[in-house]
């Protein structure tokens, strides 16, 4: 009882209320025929109508001129420069990467468009802007409709991209 | 054709880690209960209520102006709730000031926070959406690659983003409000920080805050009433452009170069560096000054390092930038917007204490936020225009 | 104060569950007709401005992709309210009233269906006190009815007969997820969902989305051969905790009501959002509406409910009958929060 009472002076400062809520997650029309594709180990981009640019991955409509992209798809290598990085040594409980990781934007080549994605395979004070890059893909019995398939992207030995040829991306 | 506004009452918290003797409505309460003291009104003077904070899921509430609207006064009267991710502060000081100068209303009470002890916001920007992989580790994560393209282009310094750190953390000393308050705050202490998302160091950061900022507005007949100095909006200007599209500049977004010109137009201001006496602007990341300041077209492209580096931005420069402190010393994220536009007014005012700075007319407020494409600005000063 | 009109509306179906098209994909052909049917690019707009929950989505800021289907580019002058689309209207009008726009675009979205939406409502309550109970949004409803029935207030078969003239009515609605021949008898021997609500006393769960372009003065007529001009719009916030107000009426419809001049002559036509038959009671109360009034000619939101954007649809609804010349006078309703917490009216004449 002493236990309670003491209890009763004490002011409530945090009670733990854990929320689960469950979704349902559609990717959308256009972002699932890019899914599919990457099932297969194909990088599917598409052209805005507008200026003929290749969005990868699409998201149904060009952000840029609101106008929606849905004409024939445009394969992109699954090679690229990369435009910008970060070292990340910051744990965040949703990303089970081991630390220090390097966090970059690769465009790849035949896309307009820059990905967020990991570098890996590399020293990191190797790591530079320009580096060419290639997706080191996940067994081929692994694949699934992800963006994970591509575990994360290589060096290759290839001369860097002049800064002029990306700079636009950053 | 607007009516003349002005900025009649301010309140803010302390902004702190954790402040756990407060609930949600205590903290937004506090706020608005100094706001209305300052300008010497009661709830009842009050005909409308604008919310603002960030993404409800930090404090895992849908919708929380509902359940806090009574908490400040807003029983039976209109209440907004406005949400433009980190700009958000920003945006609800303009869509508050704007009841007021579309003449709908009289006085409007306008409230933003964030209790982060309350929510783990990282998570919130990192949930992993299926079919995909999260590789963004929350805010920092994502800035980081803009301000390595920022120094790559602009050739800064490397240490530019250190000097922003030590100058903002300065001071905050002289913010009794501020969360950090590092007295023996050095070059080499942030320097030697850890580097957390490369080249963002520890000390180069913003932390995570509890804190709600208040600000009333009144129309000029009533504001002529009030007992402290006002704060007269001249200007008031938001733009927005898409996270992602080809050939988009992630580094000086079009949307901030559009933002700062239109605002200059309005205000009436043809150089905004010789017009504007100090500025309050949303740097998250110290290497954000340099970048705003050309962004908000004080410095010519790639040559806003310069000011920081001359020690234009500090206190007693040119052109002090964050006398508060700024982000960097206090983030209650959905009210740091607002508190930039709030300190802009204390300034005009003449109120802001330790960190005045002398004789300030004209003052900025700014806040951006998404991918840095949502920007809100505004300028006030202690003259009608 | 400017004159100011509602002069182009489109709205996608409501759909229980729209399977493959995310968010964006619902609101692209919604905005691309709206702006078509106008002649207008995003650079005609001076003003933009949505409404959205992050919650029905599950992720932070997903209003932002929203701007995806508007074509934000140059920049454009936009904002966001964590509210209903109607809401974000009034953000517009507001705007317009104080010169820094002529022409605005409104839009609301949402696509409840991903997630379990009455137990997601749950957290909108006082996270501290009501909200760990988790009380659905069905069950705090049916308390406000059984406060209602209770009370003497309203019966049964008035909340039977409300759901089946909106079902009724909703027949000749190509955008309705629920319509049909209801007669107020078969809901009464329909068994209860949530005593005392039954299916049918609620709206569906609806995805969907809708938009609105607002104009002011001449570039109203110049666009619209009939404008639907808006001539009062005014919105109130009651305290949330159900023990301090008085569930059997709508105080802040009242309020905003008289303060938006629904009064001021004859209504023609009345849309309402109410998302249960009783509250649709109870709001029609509060507006004063009368026996000459044509309430929901669509359905309203019990014959579609695409949630963050059915108040804006229900502006849309009222002015698209103003423009096509069938009323004179109509007013709209939105609301939100449990149990009518929050509601906005609109007045709108030809
Ligand atoms: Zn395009």
């Amino acid at each position: 009882m002493s236990e309670q009472e003491s209890d009763a002076n004490e002011p409530v400062e945090m009670l733990r209320m854990p929320v689960e809520l469950d979704y349902t997650y559609s990717a959308g029309t256009s972002a699932s025929r890019f899914l599919r594709a990457f099932a297969e180990g194909k990088l599917l981009g598409q052209r805005c109508p507008v200026d003929g640019k290749v969005y990868i991955p699409t998201r149904g409509s060009c952000p840029q001129h609101g106008v929606p992209i849905d004409g024939e798809p445009v394969e992109v290598a699954d090679k690229g420069t990369l435009v910008t990085y970060s070292i990340v040594r910051v744990p965040s409980e949703n990303i089970p990467l081991e630390l220090p990781y390097v966090a970059i934007q690769v465009v790849l080549d035949g896309a307009d468009t820059a990905m967020h994605h990991v570098l890996s395979e590399c020293e990191l004070e190797d790591v530079h802007m320009g580096m060419r890059l290639q997706a080191k893909w996940k067994p081929r019995e692994e694949w699934e409709t992800s963006v994970g398939n591509i575990l994360y992207f290589i060096p290759i030995d290839e001369p860097d991209a002049p800064y002029d040829s990306y700079k636009e991306h950053i | 054709m607007a009516e003349l506004t002005g900025v009649v009452g301010i309140g803010q918290t302390k902004y702190a880690a954790k402040r756990a003797e407060l609930s949600m409505p205590g903290l937004l309460r506090e706020a608005a209960l100094r706001a209305l003291e300052d300008a010497g009104l009661t709830w009842n003077d009050i005909d409308a209520v604008v919310i603002g904070k960030a993404p409800d899921m930090f404090e895992g509430v849908m919708m929380p102006e509902l359940f806090l609207n009574d908490a400040v006064g807003g029983a039976y009267k209109p209440m907004l709730r406005v949400h433009t991710a980190g700009s958000v502060g920003g945006s609800t000081a303009v869509v508050a000031a704007s009841l007021v100068q579309s003449g709908v209303h009289d006085r409007v009470l306008t409230v933003a926070y964030e209790k982060q002890s309350e929510s783990n916001a990282t998570w919130a920007l990192s949930i992993s959406m299926p079919f995909s992989v999260a590789t963004i580790a929350g805010a920092g994560g994502y800035f980081a690659p803009l301000v390595r393209g920022y120094i790559r282009r602009s050739g800064a310094p490397d240490d530019t983003g250190i000097r922003v750190a030590v100058k903002d953390r300065e001071h905050a000393l002289k913010n009794p409000l501020a969360h950090l308050q590092l007295e023996d705050i050095s070059f080499e202490m942030v320097a030697n920080s850890p580097m957390l998302w490369d080249p963002i160091r520890y000390l180069e950061t913003c932390p995570s805050s509890d804190g709600a900022c208040a600000m009333i507005f009144a129309n000029e007949e009533l504001a002529r009433q009030a007992p402290n100095p006002v704060a007269w909006v001249h200007a008031t200007e938001m733009r927005s452009e898409p996270t992602m599209f080809s050939g988009r500049d992630q580094v000086m977004p079009q949307a901030t170069l559009d933002n700062a010109a239109s605002l200059y137009k309005k205000a009436g201001i043809q150089n905004p560096r010789e017009e504007i006496d100090c500025a309050e602007i949303y740097v998250p990341f110290s290497w954000f000054e340099p970048m705003w300041m050309e962004g908000m077209l004080f410095a010519p492209t790639n040559e806003g390092w310069k000011m920081t580096y001359e020690g234009a931005t500090k206190l007693g420069g040119e052109l002090p930038v964050n006398c508060s402190g700024g982000v960097l010393s206090s983030n209650p994220i959905g009210a740091s917007g607002m508190i930039r536009f709030a300190e802009s007014a204390l300034q005009v005012r003449g109120m802001a204490g330790e960190h005045q700075v002398d004789g300030a007319k004209k003052a900025l407020g700014h806040a951006y936020g998404g991918g840095s494409q949502y920007f809100s600005t505004w300028i006030v000063s202690s003259e009608k225009p | 104060m400017r004159d100011v009109a509602v002069v182009g509306f489109t709205q996608s179906e409501s759909v229980r569950r729209e399977r493959d098209r995310n968010e964006v994909e619902i609101l692209i052909p919604v905005i691309h007709e709206l702006k078509t049917r106008a002649g207008i690019t995003s650079e005609d707009l001076d003003f933009v401005c949505s409404g959205s929950s992050d919650y029905l989505a599950g992720a932070a800021f997903a209003f932002v992709s929203g701007l995806d289907a508007v074509g934000a580019w140059p920049p454009l002058c936009e904002s966001h309210v964590e509210m209903d689309g109607a809401w974000a209207l009034y953000e517009a009008w507001v705007k317009i009233q104080m010169g820094y726009a002529d022409l605005a675009l409104v839009y609301g979205f949402g696509k409840p269906s991903m997630g379990d939406l009455p137990l997601t409502m749950a957290l909108q309550l006082d996270p501290y006190t009501t909200m760990p109970l988790w009380p659905d949004a069905v069950s705090i409803a049916a308390l406000q009815a059984r406060l209602c029935l209770e009370g003497g207030v309203l019966s049964e078969r008035d909340m039977a007969e409300a759901a089946a003239r909106d079902r009724r009515n909703a027949l000749d609605n190509p955008n309705a997820q629920v319509a049909g021949d209801f007669r107020a008898e078969q809901i009464l021997s329909e068994p209860y969902l949530v005593s005392p609500l039954r299916k049918h006393d609620c709206a569906p769960i609806s995805d969907g989305a809708s938009a609105v372009l607002l104009a002011a003065g001449d570039r109203a007529k110049e666009m619209c051969e009939r404008p639907a001009w808006i001539r009062g719009i005014e919105h109130i916030c009651e305290p949330q905790e159900l023990g301090v107000r008085d569930l059997t009426r709508s105080r802040s419809t009242e309020i905003a009501a008289e303060k938006a001049g629904v009064g001021a002559g004859k209504v023609d036509v009345a849309e309402l959002s109410a998302p249960f038959s009783h509250q649709e009671i109870l709001v029609e109360r509060a507006l004063g509406l009368g026996s000459d009034t044509e309430v929901n000619p669509s359905g309203g939101a019990l014959a579609g409910n695409p949630i963050m954007a059915v108040g804006l649809s229900r502006i849309g609804e009222a002015a698209d009958r103003i423009t096509k010349g069938s009323a004179n006078r109509a007013v709209a309703h939105a609301t939100s929060g449990p149990c009518l917490q929050q509601n906005l009216v609109c007045v709108l004449e030809g």
